[in-house]
């Protein structure tokens, strides 16, 4: 079993996700004693799902900070924030989500609990993906814009009414260690850990449903997939159609029909797992070969 | 075709560095930090 981990990188993939993720979150003292780093590090945004308000975060959450500045009431548009995720997704796409993002390697832990069914594709699901991008432009965008205090001020939609990955980060262990916050949780915090629960446990049985189905972020990196500069290549040339990286594919892509897929997560498993060596990943190349596909939408 | 595609990436990259910069000149990263150095209560689910 080890063996078999270590060939298919899964566990080199998993390392460079904690150490990001310890990276990103080394403020141990805030696990001590219920409080968050208040540092100039904080107006920096990171590249994936990292709630400003776990007790450990260095940096800003970019969906967080682009709720905030789009709800201000001096701003409405987010440059600095839509910069930024614009940036690392024309850069890597959804690389980040593979391999940088916290709660990614959350869900890729909680999968590896054995249970009897694991769920593939299933009837329903293709349509489902397409959540994302409705919870981006409704909760991330629209709300915070337009659903206004008397001051032009609009709040955080997505963090306060979905966001699973602020309720294990910081909701629970601020509400934990922190004994003023403990008096002040009410339904809010039932319902916001009711979808964390249910994002848990469909995690042992479904790869990655938060990314799949909700991430906003995920949503946005995978609109820069086609064209980012990290790209994944398929030589034709080289292909034999045995269709192994895609049945290994735990995000259900195809990598010979599209290897820069809007849900690749470019985890590599299916570079790994090709016996040919036809699919390879890197910085967008000048010059190409004619059989290699690169960019298809 | 494949050319344009190409260079969109690099492009849509120089095209966030020069949002950010705006933003930044505009003051945005005190509204990011500000949110960021307090507890969000939204985000915790308390708020």
């Amino acid at each position: 079993m080890a063996k078999k981990t270590k060939k298919t990188g899964e566990r080199t993939r998993h390392a460079v996700q904690a150490i990001w993720a310890v990276l990103t979150n080394n403020y141990f003292k805030g696990f001590g004693d219920g409080t968050i780093y208040t540092g100039k590090f904080k107006n920096l945004c990171v590249p994936g799902m990292n709630c400003y308000s776990c007790p450990g975060a260095r940096g800003a959450c970019p969906i967080g900070a682009l709720q905030a500045t789009i709800g201000h009431h001096k701003f409405n548009l987010a440059f600095y924030a839509a910069g930024f995720i614009m940036f690392i997704g024309a850069l890597i796409g959804r690389f980040v989500c593979g391999w940088l993002c916290p709660f990614g390697l959350i869900q890729d832990l909680l999968h590896k609990i054995p249970f009897p069914k694991k769920a593939g594709a299933f009837k329903g699901d293709k349509l489902l993906r397409l959540l994302k991008y409705a919870i981006l432009l409704i909760f991330v965008i629209l709300l915070p814009m337009f659903a206004v205090d008397i001051i032009g001020q609009g709040a955080p939609f997505f963090c306060k009414l979905i966001c699973p990955v602020g309720t294990l980060e910081g909701g629970i262990p601020l509400v934990l260690l922190n004994k003023a916050l403990r008096g002040a949780v009410g339904f809010l915090y039932a319902w916001k850990n009711s979808i964390l629960a249910v994002i848990v446990v469909l995690s042992v049985i479904i790869y990655r449903p938060f990314c799949k189905y909700m991430c906003p972020l995920g949503a946005i990196y995978s609109i820069f997939n086609p064209v980012s500069v990290f790209k994944y290549r398929l030589s034709e040339s080289d292909c034999v159609k045995c269709g192994a990286c895609s049945r290994v594919c735990k995000m259900q892509v195809d990598p010979v029909k599209n290897c820069n897929s809007l849900e690749c997560i470019r985890c590599g498993l299916c570079i790994k797992t090709c016996p040919t060596g036809a699919i390879s990943c890197g910085i967008m190349p000048l010059k190409q070969k004619n059989t290699e596909k690169s960019a298809d939408a | 075709m494949k050319n344009i595609k190409n260079r969109l990436g690099p492009m849509a990259a120089l095209l966030g560095i020069l949002a950010m910069l705006y933003g930044i000149s505009r003051g945005e990263m005190a509204v990011v930090l500000a949110k960021a150095i307090k507890i969000c209560m939204e985000c915790i689910g308390i708020g």
